[in-house]
């Protein structure tokens, strides 16, 4: 450490400017990509631009948003994903892979069974569950063994929401592994101390795997967040397929199939901005998108603490 | 604590007291052969759950139009034929061609790019690496949609539009989340190496392909992969700069599309979702190891 403080400020500078030239192409990527795209944001968001007339409307983007039905309906529909998806994929991640910890054998193949459904295109998973919970489909069927009256899920406006959780669950298989990986980090030898103190399996997993598990707790709940406010291929698809419409050039479809109930945040600035090119209001929704996903990470952040800079070593 | 080991201590003689050695013994093992078959009957239950899907998917493949609609679980008659007709009816092998031109192309760049960053902000020190380090997480946190109209105004002004190069060469800029994994990964390794390099005369460039490359190889081979897999399952990419272009489509982009275009074939649809998956899970079983290594040091350092 000595040595470092002995070392002169040329000496650091000298690294500064190797740094510099070091992570050029990532500044410019930074600047072009990131920072110049997110003041423009602000920019055209007072603007109605169509691609080729540019006119300054001061407020009208911000002013037409607060009477948009649809950018309501697509709030309520991401807030709904935040609030009951992710928790539920949080959750039964945390379930598998806890009990992957308590089999005695066969965990490996196991947990290779669990992982496979998330590395399934996107695309490809979710056709296959439209299929699956298609009114006539395998599942239906099997429902209706027991004299039940299956929904018609991707196709009713009160299931396809749980429809694509049942789907997202199904893909858990990264957020298990990185729970499994720090259930196996919990000190043993801190069980075997509250077994002998007396403590049951739930007061062991409150007072001694919750405390040492909630840095990664953190990290899927901030990332399933994160993931849940840009949610758009699932539902896009789902809907689609659901729906029987293609993507086609020049066909005019508008998400959220059926009755806008799967129409997300993410999807309806898409549709504004691509489709409609309605880019200055596009650019509004963006900048709500912006926001919702600087508090919530900004909330868990601050609650966990765990993104704190591991410093060097 | 205090509360735990005042009341273990009041229950132990009891326990003690009322039970010879034997009986002690035989309890646990009986309850220990429950233990066993209650969670592996949950896994086996878990697994049918996991599979089921997959299973479903593959027996419709090879059923015909008529009984895919039917919702029967085993196919009366196999129409290995179907993967044929997908072949026939649908452009997979271009969609195949661009997908992996996007995946390749964009794992090569970006592995180009970001492996220096990453050696960079890990080992060089200078004012602001913090900062650097919090402007990759701020990257790494944002919806790709916050800046999607800028963006995609840069690559219209290009006349890029319509093709797969709006994806790929920022590629070329490094991307964060990479960036921030390796850095993770290469912050662990101890300065003593790089330092010991510097000693023998080694350039930086010289101490990171010689020294560190090799030592990051896992931390490598998974970012790597994890692009690959991101660039092969992106659909909103695609969809956004490739989709008026059906000479530029992906497989998500034609699978997407390839029910309503093959007028509600079930059968058809899935022999091609079938196909879109393979490859990923052939790929799976035989780099299992790498793939596991990797999401475990996206969890652990997070």
């Amino acid at each position: 450490m000595s040595t470092v403080h002995a070392a002169p400020p040329r000496w650091r500078r000298g690294e500064g400017l190797k740094a510099l030239l070091w992570m050029s192409p990532w500044l410019v990527g930074f600047a072009v990509f990131f920072a110049y795209p997110l003041a423009a944001t602000v920019y055209f968001s007072f603007y109605r631009y169509d691609l080729f007339t540019l006119e300054f409307i001061g407020l009208d983007n911000y002013r037409y948003f607060l009477v948009d039905d649809r950018a309501w309906a697509s709030i309520k529909n991401t807030l709904w994903l935040v609030v009951l998806m992710v928790p539920a994929q949080v959750l039964f991640g945390l379930g598998v892979a806890w009990l992957l910890t308590r089999l005695k054998s066969g965990v490996g193949f196991f947990r290779t069974v669990f992982y496979l459904p998330s590395l399934i295109p996107v695309v490809a998973g979710t056709v296959s569950f439209v299929f699956l919970l298609n009114p006539s489909g395998p599942l239906n069927q099997f429902i209706e063994l027991f004299g039940i009256a299956a929904p018609d899920w991707f196709g009713d406006k009160d299931w396809s929401k749980p429809s694509l959780t049942m789907l997202a669950m199904w893909g858990i298989g990264n957020t298990m592994m990185i729970f499994l990986a720090a259930l196996l980090d919990v000190p043993k030898h801190l069980y075997e101390a509250a077994a002998i103190d007396g403590a049951g399996a739930w007061r062991q997993f409150r007072s001694i795997t919750l405390p040492t598990i909630s840095p990664v707790l953190m990290f899927s709940t901030v990332t399933g967040v994160i993931y849940a406010l840009q949610y758009f291929t699932q539902a896009m698809i789902a809907s689609r397929v659901a729906a029987g419409v293609t993507d086609s050039p020049g066909s005019s479809f508008v998400p959220g199939y059926p009755e806008l109930s799967t129409l997300t945040l993410a999807q309806w600035l898409f549709h504004v901005g691509f489709r409609d090119f309605s880019m200055g209001y596009a650019c509004v929704l963006a900048l709500l998108l912006f926001a919702f996903s600087t508090v919530f990470t900004l909330i868990l952040l601050r609650r966990f603490r765990a993104f704190d800079e591991g410093g060097d070593r | 604590m205090t509360t735990l080991t005042t009341s273990a201590a009041a229950a132990q003689p009891a326990g003690v007291a009322s039970r010879g050695p034997r009986p002690a013994a035989r309890v646990p093992r009986g309850r220990a052969i429950l233990y066993w078959i209650a969670t592996h009957a949950l896994a086996v239950a878990l697994s049918l759950m996991f599979v089921g899907p997959l299973v479903f998917v593959a027996l419709t493949a090879v059923m015909s139009n008529d009984q895919a609609l039917t919702g029967d679980l085993w196919p009366r008659t196999w129409n290995w034929s179907n993967f044929a007709d997908v072949f026939a009816r649908s452009q997979l092998l271009s969609w195949l061609g661009n997908t992996f031109l996007y995946a390749g192309l964009g794992t090569a760049f970006m592995l180009l790019s970001s492996i220096p960053v990453a050696y960079a902000m890990a080992r060089f020190r200078f004012r602001g690496r913090k900062l650097a380090f919090l402007a990759v997480i701020t990257m790494m946190m944002l919806p790709p949609q916050v800046v999607a109209v800028p963006v995609y105004l840069i690559w219209a002004r290009l006349d890029l539009t319509g093709t797969l190069w709006p994806l790929i060469l920022p590629m070329l800029f490094g991307d964060a989340f990479s960036i921030f994994l390796l850095r993770q990964f290469l912050v662990s390794i101890p300065r003593e190496y790089t330092e010991a390099a510097k000693v023998d005369g080694c350039s930086d460039f010289r101490t990171l392909v010689r020294v560190i490359l090799p030592m990051a190889r896992p931390a490598i081979a998974a970012v790597g992969l994890f692009q690959f897999f991101y660039c092969w399952n992106d659909y909103y990419g695609p969809l956004l700069y490739a989709h008026t272009n059906e000479a530029n489509w992906t497989l998500s982009l034609g699978l997407a599309s390839f029910r309503a275009l093959h007028s509600v074939q079930w059968n058809l649809t899935m022999a091609a979702t079938l196909l879109v998956m393979a490859p990923v899970i052939i790929v799976f079983f035989f780099a299992q190891k790498v793939f596991i290594e990797g999401v475990t040091l996206t969890g652990v350092k997070g």
